[in-house]
């Protein structure tokens, strides 16, 4: 690090007070500033920050949107999914490596572009679509690629490193930068008449263990998929001791195939600040945290202003809508690329500035989660349906679902259907509704909750949307007649494999050994031994794994063994023993550097 | 001040428990031996490894990591656990590379051990040969990090034992790695082969110079008697 730079460093670690729990914003303010994270800046931030060297890498080196070394100044990330694969990324990629003259994974020579892929960006009803220096890009055809890149390298353009989190004015002189409205029916939750903090002003007139009691009656359950009744979080955080209690807001909405809470904070952010208002005063929270993902930094200054035009309504800050004694703010934390912070306690250590490996429970957040106070972690989505329930009733909400699934659920639908997009229905609907409505008659099987969730085949089409039957996210992919089933088992395992934090065995190497059997499967070289081994490992990686996304990372596999067994035999081996490696992929190095095939063996 | 005591059930066998213990503490004091690999006694339990997974009242949890309750009905030495258990030991041997017969550490070595004492035979996943550089760079250690099975212990020693963090991680998933704290390597950090982050290693990432091979092979720890043996002791010890 040059002289000049140490200044800069100290003065981005004063900015954030010297405090070591925001060193996610000062690793991305530093990298903002000089493009990467160098060991002398990792010196520098230890010693301000009271920390070790090795500490500080140990942070930087987890998130994928960190960089320890000189990358290009334009980033490029294109978004790997199953779904952004059918709709053609892989061309896409290969145009950029075309007029960029480099290999996705690469740095231009003349430093200005890197072209990545990265997992999903939640834009599945838009694929193709890529992350610009932090900008969205849509449904995007090889023709754009050059005219992408010739944007980026207009005059003016050169030298600096564009802002980050970056200008919509900076998105708009991209090709393609436009996205459209992803919400296509919508229901009792996001119809009108909304009106700015009703469910807030509502909340007031209550005390907060009304609003608890109220949101209790109401029966609403975690949106995020996992289902865990938010009137006992709630009361369980609110009666926890402490000196202080926080709401945490999960926007870290990453499960490849789910895009509701971006068109939640793009279009509704009003809504999801009141349900955070409100929480917070049911809670007794001064402090609010939305934990907005990296990958959706382009909201950043839209969110922003709404919280400053909040502030100055009196919306947030010391006595809440004029109620004494309710001081309430809101602080955004944007991650940096990790899938593993959307489980609540990997969460709350990135929130605290560490690794976002996951906690051991107990202790449970309710009792010692953000800097050890007790913190209730809500989906963007249960926090919305929070706001309307205080502002309209339980009996209201209740009204709509099942008995055991009250309200409505976002379902956010990609892949093979006519109208891929956002459609908030009633809990109780089947997954044969949900189709019909979005245009997809001849589904062949439905990724359903996400790579978490499951494989659902036609014969369960049948079965209800809701937590007593099948319960989700939201993440709904469909896959037509001409998809290759066990080929997406395995780029959803791959998928894993990216994502895994590494922190236990099972899930760190496992992850791994999955995707490497289902190579073998995919490729027609497993015996049958081989697939039953490859189903014993994932049941272990399933049973022996630390958090959700361990236990959860087989479902792919598992799965669609389980629902399309015949599809397995069809690519099974039909010898006894396949070598893991052929000899041909073996030798391919040597093949290729002394450019001929070997001999064929004599007869 | 007595601590309160209570009881639970590991595979049938009543154990005596006090407030503040985890399960595989008490159960090691019972003399109830739970297999793990990254837990130490002396050490915070990160839970890492989760070899020591039991079925807690029904739910598979980490008995390092588990407060021990009245009540809780355990399952430990079931053949579902112990097949998912050394599937985990044979991760870690592909994930690595571990040169048993002529590594330092060879009868010494709890990942070893492990693999004897739960029926690993060889490996039947696939090696992964992984490249992982060797730091000689201190006076009197090395660091073979090909041996690493990322267990924490020497992170948590160095840091709440010595006040030193040397150690970190760095990287996630499959790429992670054992780091030390200078860009130089461990003969610029504040290690010194007295210290307790020296000595905790399971397995021959941590190796203290010019001391290899003195105990010959044949008289190591594990040779004579399987890993997990001296826990048991105590039971038979104490109930004969």
């Amino acid at each position: 690090m040059t002289a000049t730079r140490k200044p800069a460093v100290d003065g981005v670690i004063q900015e954030f007070g010297a405090n070591k729990t925001r060193l996610m914003d000062i690793v991305m303010a530093v990298q903002q500033r000089f493009g990467h994270i160098d060991d002398d800046a990792m010196q520098t931030m230890a010693t301000g920050l009271g920390m070790h060297r090795v500490e500080i890498e140990d942070m930087v080196s987890f998130y994928a949107f960190f960089d320890r070394r000189p990358r290009g100044r334009n980033r490029i990330r294109l978004s790997k999914t199953p779904v952004s694969f059918m709709k053609g990324a892989k061309a896409v990629a290969q145009a950029f490596e075309q007029v960029l003259g480099i290999r996705i994974g690469e740095t231009s020579a003349d430093g200005a572009f890197t072209l990545q892929w990265t997992s999903d960006i939640g834009l599945a009803d838009q694929e193709p679509a890529a992350l610009v220096n932090g900008m969205v890009l849509t449904e995007l055809t090889p023709a754009d690629a050059p005219l992408i890149v010739a944007a980026l390298r207009q005059p003016g353009n050169t030298g600096d490193l564009p802002p980050y989190p970056p200008h919509a004015a900076e998105a708009a002189r991209l090709p393609k930068s436009t996205t459209r409205s992803s919400l296509i029916q919508t229901g009792p939750l996001l119809s009108g008449p909304l009106v700015r903090a009703a469910g807030i002003k509502a909340a007031l007139t209550l005390t907060p263990e009304a609003v608890i009691e109220e949101i209790t009656s109401s029966k609403l359950r975690g949106r995020g998929g996992a289902g865990f009744p938010t009137g006992m979080k709630w009361r369980l955080t609110r009666k926890a001791t402490g000196a202080d209690h926080y709401i945490a807001c999960n926007a870290d909405e990453g499960e490849p195939g789910t895009f509701k809470d971006r068109v939640l904070l793009s279009e509704f952010p009003d809504l999801v600040f009141d349900g955070m208002t409100v929480a917070g005063y049911a809670l007794g929270a001064r402090n609010g945290l939305l934990y907005l993902r990296g990958e959706y930094a382009y909201m950043w200054d839209d969110l922003q202003r709404v919280l400053d035009d909040r502030r100055a309504h009196g919306l947030l800050g010391a006595g809440v809508c004029g109620k004494d004694g309710f001081d309430f703010d809101i602080r955004i934390q944007l991650g940096a690329g990790a899938y593993i912070c959307g489980e609540e306690s990997s969460l709350l250590e990135s929130l605290e500035g560490k690794r976002g490996s996951p906690r051991d429970r107990p202790p449970f957040p309710t009792e010692r989660g953000y800097l050890g106070q007790p913190t209730a972690i809500d989906n963007v989505e249960t926090l919305v349906c929070a706001a309307r329930i205080i502002e309209k009733g339980a009996a209201w909400f209740a009204g709509f679902g099942t008995k055991q699934s009250t309200g409505t659920k976002l379902m956010c639908v990609s892949g093979d259907c006519q109208r891929p997009g956002v459609y908030e229905t009633p809990f109780g609907i089947t997954i044969n509704a949900l189709l019909d409505l979005v245009g997809a008659p001849d589904a062949q099987y439905v990724q359903f909750s996400g790579p978490s969730g499951q494989a659902v085949a036609p014969k369960d089409f049948g079965r209800q949307i809701a937590y007593e039957d099948l319960s989700t996210g939201g993440s709904t992919m469909i896959f037509g007649p001409q998809r290759d089933v066990l080929d997406i088992a395995l780029q959803l395992a791959d998928f894993f494999v990216d994502e895994s934090c590494g922190w236990c065995a099972p899930c760190r190497v496992g992850t791994t050994l999955l995707k490497q059997g289902m190579e073998k499967i995919v490729a027609g070289r497993a015996t049958l031994a081989d697939v039953a081994a490859t189903e014993d490992l994932a049941n272990t990686v399933a049973r022996m794994s630390r958090c959700g996304l361990g236990q959860t990372a087989p479902n792919p596999i598992l799965t669609t063994m389980r629902n399309f067994p015949e599809l397995y035999e069809a690519r099974l081996a039909p010898t006894a023993f396949e070598p893991l490696v052929s000899l041909h992929d073996a030798l391919r190095e040597a093949v290729e550097i002394q450019g001929r095939e070997p001999m064929p063996r004599e007869a | 001040m007595v601590a309160e005591t209570f009881h639970f059930t590991v595979d049938g066998i009543e154990i005596e428990a006090s407030e503040g213990q985890s399960v595989i503490q008490a159960c090691d004091d019972a003399g109830i031996y739970i297999p793990r690999l990254c837990y130490h006694p002396d050490l915070e339990p990160s839970g890492t490894c989760r070899v020591c997974t039991c079925k807690i009242s029904g739910r598979n949890s980490a008995a390092c990591v588990t407060p021990a309750a009245h009540g809780m009905v355990i399952e430990n030495d079931t053949p579902l656990l112990t097949a998912d258990r050394r599937r985990l030991i044979e991760m870690l041997f592909v994930e690595g590379n571990h040169p048993c017969p002529y590594c330092v550490a060879s009868g010494d070595c709890e990942l070893q051990a492990l693999g004897y004492r739960l029926g690993m035979v060889a490996p039947t996943q696939p090696y992964q040969w992984p490249n992982r550089k060797i730091d000689a760079s201190h006076p009197d250690i090395y660091l073979d990090r090909d041996r690493c099975i990322l267990c924490a212990r020497c992170i948590d020693a160095s840091r709440m034992e010595d006040g030193k963090t040397v150690f970190g991680f760095e990287g996630r998933g499959i790429a992670m790695r054992l780091n030390v704290d200078a860009a130089g390597g461990l003969g610029d950090t504040q290690m010194a082969a007295i210290d307790k982050a020296a000595s905790v290693c399971p397995v021959a990432c941590i190796v203290i110079k010019r001391e290899s091979y003195q105990v010959p092979n044949g008289e190591r720890r594990f040779d004579k008697t399987p890993i997990g043996s001296d826990i048991e002791a105590r039971r038979a010890g104490r109930k004969p």
